[in-house]
């Protein structure tokens, strides 16, 4: 049997706009053979985490800018864990000082990429971490 | 033709034989590169000389300061009169910690305030929303009501200082606010000076600060373009922004473009749904670039901005008033174009992308500070930045003379160049039918992710450099101190907005919110209504959920 594509989604939590890391890795993830969803500006953790699971996807991605991401991405991590969709595996990027990885990864976040990461790194540890549910 | 056919003839022989030398320098030692190219990626050449520009017209196309096509810039005198407006962009926490910022910036010798807002402001939304929760003071200052506005001027001389506010959405609901302030400080609206940048356009191609669609997002700009018009005559309505499509990953030349139909899309708009002449309204749309790190590219951009408004206002819409021609602009170096690592090394980033803004005529500037990457800039930070403006201001002799690159073959060749570029987008825009049809086909959007994309993979591929980043990688991290807004800001900022709740009356709030509303549906303007539920205490986000209500939400489509 072949395994069926990666569902990847791409998603900005909050009020924040830059969206060119989020634009630019749901390109990058298409040309990698992924099936991609991305959630566009301005989502709340709670669409987030309901649109992952209807949509079924394997790994969300989140990026934040705006300095938010402490209260966001364990947000949507914990609402995940509630709908008892904790298999989905939850990344996230964007300005994130070192101070604040334990607390991301503590709260269930299972990778961090900050600014001058690769594109390439980014998919080699989907690659190596993520498997289709 | 620009030279007499005698000296291309010369040049043409000269080049022969130093066309020659290069063929054979270049088997001996071979260029580094095969392909040089702007960051941007338009091709140079390795050498510029007559014949690029032979086919220019000098009266035409150079001209002379203060004259049309206004290519070496609006002021007869250059910076000898005055330099440009010093003006850091800044916000942060409480409306108390911005005044406090602002104070130290005016000390420090800035001539111009700006404000940066947070997002939950920027979006229309109060602190004690849910939909901001985590972001109170993080990205700028917050601003729910009247009387956060009114801490925020404290102690600013309103008739004197002009400020800018980066808002967009809500700039209704702002500029009523600095309005409101003004007259209870018994400053008349004919006194004060400022910008709002107002322009939605950019919003739903790049910033996506969004609110409503585009059809009555582009009505309410042309609301405050009127009423600014009659009763604020020394206030910039809209500030036509190429920045934040440059940041969203365009290439220069689509940021001189985009912005340029955008402009030509609200003048547009005024005459036909206000019915007001071109040159009553014109002399007030101001212009806001990027300065981004290909020092060449962006003098160019910016000099091709200015003849190419010139052109569109005189000869589309037929201005006679020159000032109707004149592009003013603020420029503000790339954010996009710093770097997390090695921090330090921004202050030469930001003090390259000055000298840039300067050499290509800005009118104002903001440098970016070199914590930028990382977070609001600290009060070290700013004031390096504030001082690399001041250094070339007063220190390079930058300001010397009036737009000392023109005649340039490169300059020259290269402004051309972008400018013509520029035009094939104006028109292809214009044939979809203008650019609120173009946003909605997705067409400024995706052709900003695809050079968004085409970079990120140069700088994997080493194609294009980024110190510290790509090339030059130190293990060292060149540790900076970062300016943390405190969550408690939050808290204390629903307390307040609590307190000003209880204490207004709330039948004058309800009162005037429903005027609004009527306003909106009858197509009145809603300058007038916004300052009475403003002056009430009437909220930002009461202010827009009216919008709202009256003309639906928009939401990102999430184009990549």
């Amino acid at each position: 049997m072949v395994d069926r594509k990666l569902r990847v989604m791409v998603a900005k939590p909050g009020l924040d706009g830059h969206d060119r890391g989020a634009r630019v890795l749901s390109r990058c993830f298409r040309d990698a053979g992924f099936e991609v969803i991305y959630t566009g500006c301005h989502q709340t953790p709670e669409q987030i985490a309901t649109s992952a699971i209807q949509e079924d996807v394997d790994l969300v991605g989140l990026s934040c800018l705006s300095g938010a991401h402490r209260y966001l991405f364990p947000r949507v991590v914990e609402i995940l864990k509630e709908q008892g969709a904790d298999d989905i595996t939850v990344i996230c990027g964007g300005i994130i000082p070192d101070q604040d990885f334990k607390g991301l990864y503590d709260a269930g976040l299972k990778a961090i990429f900050t600014p001058g990461t690769t594109l390439d790194s980014i998919l080699d540890w989907i690659r190596n971490n993520v498997k289709p549910r | 033709m620009y030279f007499a056919q005698e000296l291309l003839d010369k040049s043409s022989e000269m080049r022969k034989k130093w066309e020659d030398e290069v063929r054979k320098t270049v088997s001996k030692w071979p260029d580094q590169r095969e392909r040089w190219s702007t960051v941007s990626d338009l091709e140079i050449k390795r050498l510029y000389g007559p014949e690029d520009i032979k086919d220019m017209d000098f009266a035409k196309d150079i001209g002379y300061p203060g004259q049309f096509p206004y290519l070496r810039g609006n002021q007869v005198t250059g910076y000898r009169g005055k330099y440009w407006t010093f003006r850091m962009f800044s916000g942060m926490g409480s409306a108390k910690d911005t005044n406090e910022r602002w104070h130290l910036l005016l000390k420090a010798g800035q001539t111009g305030l700006s404000t940066a807002f947070d997002f939950p402001t920027l979006m229309g939304y109060d602190t004690d929303s849910p939909k901001a929760r985590g972001e109170c003071g993080k990205c700028g200052v917050a601003i729910d009501t009247l009387e956060d506005f009114l801490v925020l001027v404290d102690g600013i001389p309103m008739d004197q200082i002009t400020t800018s506010m980066t808002i967009n959405p809500p700039a209704t609901a702002l500029w009523a606010m600095y309005c409101a302030a003004a007259q209870m400080k018994g400053v008349p609206l004919t006194k004060i000076g400022g910008t709002i940048q107002n322009d939605m356009l950019k919003e739903f191609i790049a910033q996506k600060t969004l609110m409503c669609p585009p059809e009555p997002s582009v009505k309410l700009i042309s609301d405050t373009v009127e009423f600014g018009t009659k009763f604020v005559p020394r206030w910039n309505t809209i500030s036509i922004s190429g920045y934040h499509i440059r940041e969203a990953g365009s290439t220069a030349v689509q940021e001189l473009a985009f912005t340029i139909r955008d402009g030509v899309e609200y003048v547009d708009d005024v005459i036909k749904r206000k019915g007001l002449p071109v040159d009553e309204f014109a002399p007030r749309l101001s212009f806001f670039f990027n300065s981004h790190i290909d020092f060449f590219e962006e003098i160019c951009k910016l000099r091709a901005a200015r003849r190419l408004w010139a052109k569109l206002m005189r000869d589309r819409f037929g201005a006679k008033d020159p000032r109707s021609w004149w592009m003013r602009f603020h420029t503000q170096t790339a954010g996009c174009s710093l770097t997390a690592q090695q921090p330090y090394n921004n202050v030469v980033r930001t003090a390259t992308e000055a000298l840039a803004a300067v050499l290509g005529g800005t009118q104002s500037l903001h440098t970016n500070s070199l914590d930028e990457v990382w977070c609001l800039p600290s009060d070290h930070a700013v004031q390096i930045a504030l001082r690399t403006q001041q250094l070339i201001a007063e220190e390079t002799g930058a300001a010397n003379t009036v737009d000392p690159l023109a005649g340039s073959y490169f300059v020259e060749a290269l402004t051309n160049e972008m400018e013509e570029q520029a035009w094939d987008y104006i028109y292809k825009i214009d044939e979809m039918g203008g650019m609120v049809a173009a946003i909605e086909k997705g067409f400024p959007q995706l052709e900003i992710s695809d050079a968004a994309y085409k970079f990120q993979q140069q700088i994997d591929s080493c194609e294009k450099i980024m110190i510290g980043v790509n090339k030059y990688v130190s293990e060292d991290k060149g540790e900076i101190p970062f300016l943390e807004i405190d969550d408690a800001v939050e808290t204390q900022q629903i307390e307040r907005l609590a307190a000003v709740r209880r204490k207004r009356d709330g039948k004058a709030v309800k009162k005037s919110l429903a005027d609004l509303k009527a306003a909106c549906k009858k197509g009145e303007n809603v300058m007038p209504y916004c300052i009475e539920a403003v002056k009430s205490l009437a909220s930002v986000q009461e202010i827009c959920d009216v919008y709202r209500d009256v003309y639906g939400e928009y939401r990102d489509p999430g184009l990549y």
